[in-house]
């Protein structure tokens, strides 16, 4: 994608929605948003009353709806950003932006191909934007999400991943406490969760993979052990700027 | 560990103040082991005063970028080449 070089600009938070006990959807204005594709991310900027500035990087949760944007944050108990952008900032309030950033972990809704997503926690985020890229544009490729939580009580978008939506299947793998009517133990997601709710490897689906470092790793390493192309497996890992 | 470093993709905000392109989903050569990854796949760590990419299968140091006052510095000393894909001109 060419684009002109990246500058900072001024968003404002516009709408805010609990999406966890810990994470909150912050819906931002930034007049003049060019638009982005599903995975892609923005860079927040914050600077301090002494100025002291740090820089984090969200991805994006959804289809930019005109100037709307929206980013899911999870707060990181002691973390420098999350405290002040899920506890502090208010509807009005400015932030300093610059996006969209980042071109290889993304989904074209014009791609035919079945996809797998496989999220872990948080890693849910850029996935979701996919899911609902492609609901927008009417995309008929299949789509399979794999997405595990410690408990019900994290998983992300929760109602709107319930609600059946032709050509997507959602299914949910939770590590320490699941539902009572889940079938099965609590588990960390495995080779055996990979085979039961992806793709085949002979259908040549397009993966995309989004977590904490580990869970990224483990992931790709089935998918790859299952007969996927590792070309077609797109990792997005959570660094320590998530803070 | 292995939760000290970020994968590539935490190159795009600031290689985005530099390029007009995306450079994560460019393909990089690292010169040490020949081995061709996106840049998106490399290994980030940021507790340098900046960022240093290595390379995932041998770990050699492939790319370092670190932000000044009023310039950007950016050493490509360990990349033999990096194929950007581009629109039909």
């Amino acid at each position: 994608m060419v684009r002109g070089r990246l500058a900072w600009r001024v968003g404002r938070l516009a709408e805010v929605r609990d999406e966890t006990p810990t994470a909150r959807t912050l819906v931002l204005d930034v007049p003049g948003w060019p638009g982005h594709l599903a995975g892609q991310h923005v860079d927040l900027r914050l600077t301090a009353e002494d100025g002291y500035r740090t820089t984090r990087t969200y991805s994006l949760a959804a289809p930019a709806d005109g100037d709307r944007i929206a980013i899911t944050v999870q707060r990181v108990p002691g973390g420098e950003v999350s405290p002040y952008l899920t506890e502090v900032f208010a509807v009005g309030d400015p932030v300093e932006l610059r996006g969209p950033v980042g071109g290889w972990f993304v989904w074209r809704p014009t791609a035919p191909d079945p996809v797998l997503l496989v999220a872990g926690g948080a890693g849910i985020v850029p996935l979701m934007a996919m899911i609902r890229a492609r609901r927008a544009a009417g995309s008929r490729a299949p789509v399979k999400l794999l997405y595990s939580v410690r408990t019900p009580a994290d998983v992300y978008y929760a109602g709107e991943l319930r609600r059946p939506e032709p050509g997507l299947d959602v299914t949910v793998v939770y590590t320490r406490k699941a539902p009572a009517d889940w079938p099965g133990e609590p588990h960390r997601i495995g080779i055996a969760d990979v085979n039961t709710a992806g793709w085949p490897a002979e259908f040549a689906p397009q993966c995309f993979v989004c977590g904490p470092t580990g869970f990224v790793e483990t992931m790709a390493d089935v998918l790859v052990a299952l007969g996927h192309d590792p070309r077609r497996v797109k990792t997005e890992r959570f660094g320590p700027s998530g803070s | 560990m292995s939760e000290l470093f970020e994968d590539g993709n935490a190159l795009a905000g600031p290689a985005g103040e530099i390029f007009a392109v995306d450079i994560t989903s460019a393909t990089t050569r690292c010169v040490s082991c020949g081995r061709a990854d996106a840049v998106a796949a490399l290994r980030v760590y940021r507790h340098a005063p900046g960022l240093v990419a290595r390379c995932p299968g041998c770990d050699a140091v492939v790319l370092k970028l670190v932000r000044g006052r009023d310039a950007a510095w950016l050493d490509l000393t360990g990349t033999s080449s990096l194929r950007i894909p581009l629109p039909e001109g």
